[in-house]
């Protein structure tokens, strides 16, 4: 049951190319995991700051754009992105931009709502002590308030890339060539789900609770948000 | 080329049945799924909080595993993985009854299991641990404690995290599509493959996942109201 000779055989495609992405074709969950949370969460620091914005055809757009994708499985997004980007461009692009554009839309909903947590965590006596030092809004957001909220975030944000990490199994429906889809591509020759499917498991294990425990030691040093 | 629209693709054909067993099928899996992650998660998630540490250990193997591998692998697994290993009558019950289904139904199960044992943990430890001392020193057992004294209170401070893992079951439902469940994005899909109308089938098929998780939020939030408990902070508003 337990045949470790299918892994061993199999295992430089299936980390090197399903996990880091090296290799001939284009693929690789850290390649995809990596960029995703990055872009999504610049443009979730957008969403989370619109979402506090005093006047409502700012904020209005952005609640909406939270709870859309909130209410919405991520399935249904990357399908979204599969047909529309073609429409919309003229061409077709490759998995990785449209994997790329479904979990960074995706995601800056769940990381707008984490960076509103975080603003609203920093005490507001520090927006008006910005504002007495002669600072604009824009200025204290950028200097004052986002640093210090930031802090507060980083626990939520490893959360968040733990999910994240996960949900790119996902890319795999569109063809995407990252390791579910390699050891795919692996059971399609062998036939041995059991060790194979196995394995992934365990490496998507090690890398998830071993940023869990992580997260939870940057929670106990930086304290309570 | 530009795209041309043609809504009524979604109500000629067979369009509109897809969509309508896809469905069906969709909330099927999620109800059975559903049940079975309470199950586990209320079993699972009381063990981690019992002072026998072997029953904890064991409870904290299966949540910290199964929540931290992705759904879509264990799809595979147990679609893949598990049914060779299976005696050949209970094999062929299932190739007869829709394995695919049957899959599904024990991947989102027990990783959603997993996820509402957190969520149940989280609210058995926030109420006072007097109140065990307090049920055990007036003659009950631990299990009758748990029964009758903890889990009450614990399922009603749970409903606001557990409705959102509810729906987040909900929509991880539609991964049940990589192993062929007929569910509704996989019906989306097929009409989109029978009319090349992308656009018209992803929009009938989001509004259909909003309007599921809209109204699940809002009938939650007035059971919610309902079931608060008085004196809480958390229990918002006071009943007579």
């Amino acid at each position: 049951m337990l045949d470790l000779d299918v892994i061993w055989r199999n295992f430089p495609f299936l980390m090197l190319q399903g996990f880091l992405g090296i290799g001939n074709f284009v693929g690789g969950t850290l390649r995809l995991a990596i960029p995703s949370i990055v872009l999504g969460f610049i443009l979730g620091i957008f969403i989370g700051i619109a979402r506090l914005a005093p006047q409502w055809w700012i904020r209005t757009p952005a609640v909406l754009y939270v709870e859309f994708f909130r209410g919405v499985p991520l399935v249904m997004v990357i399908f979204w992105m599969w047909f529309i980007i073609p429409i919309v461009l003229h061409t077709a692009i490759p998995e990785f931009g449209v994997a790329l554009a479904a979990f960074v839309i995706f995601e800056a909903a769940y990381l707008g709502e984490i960076v509103r947590a975080g603003i609203q965590s920093v005490p507001r006596g520090q927006v008006e002590a910005g504002t007495a030092l002669g600072l604009s809004g824009a200025q204290g957001m950028r200097f004052v308030i986002l640093p210090q909220a930031l802090k507060n975030m980083i626990p939520s944000l490893v959360t968040q890339f733990i999910v994240l990490f996960k949900d790119t199994s996902l890319a795999s429906i569109i063809g995407f060539m990252d390791l579910t889809k390699a050891a795919q591509v692996v059971n399609n020759r062998e036939i041995r789900p059991f060790p194979i499917y196995l394995f992934i498991a365990v490496v998507y294990w090690v890398c998830t609770y071993s940023m869990s425990r992580y997260a939870r030691y940057l929670e106990k040093r930086i304290g309570p948000a | 080329m530009r795209y041309q629209f043609n809504w009524s693709v979604l109500w000629t054909g067979e369009s509109g049945l897809w969509l309508l067993s896809g469905l069906i099928t969709t909330l099927e899996l999620s109800v059975v799924a559903w049940l079975v992650a309470v199950v586990l998660g209320v079993v699972s998630g009381a063990l981690r909080t019992v002072r026998f540490w072997p029953l904890r250990a064991a409870a904290s193997f299966y949540v910290e595993f199964f929540r931290n591998v992705p759904l879509l692998v264990w799809m595979f697994f147990w679609y893949f993985a598990i049914p060779p290993l299976l005696p050949q009558v209970v094999q062929d019950w299932l190739f007869a009854h829709g394995l695919e289904f049957w899959a599904a139904v024990c991947a989102l199960g027990v990783y959603s299991g997993a996820r509402f044992s957190e969520v149940l943990r989280s609210g058995i430890q926030a109420i006072p641990r007097n109140q065990l001392e307090a049920s055990v020193a007036s003659g009950l057992t631990t299990f009758q404690a748990y029964r009758f004294v903890i889990l009450p209170v614990a399922l009603r401070l749970i409903i606001p995290p557990g409705t959102n893992e509810s729906l987040n079951l909900l929509k991880n439902s539609s991964v049940a599509l990589t192993i062929s469940v007929a569910e509704l994005t996989f019906q989306t899909r097929q009409i989109e493959t029978y009319t090349a109308k992308a656009i018209e089938a992803l929009t009938a098929g989001t509004v259909i996942y909003l309007v599921l998780c809209v109204s699940i939020a809002i009938v939650m939030s007035w059971v919610e109201r309902r079931t608060a408990i008085p004196g809480l902070i958390v229990g918002g508003r006071q009943r007579r």
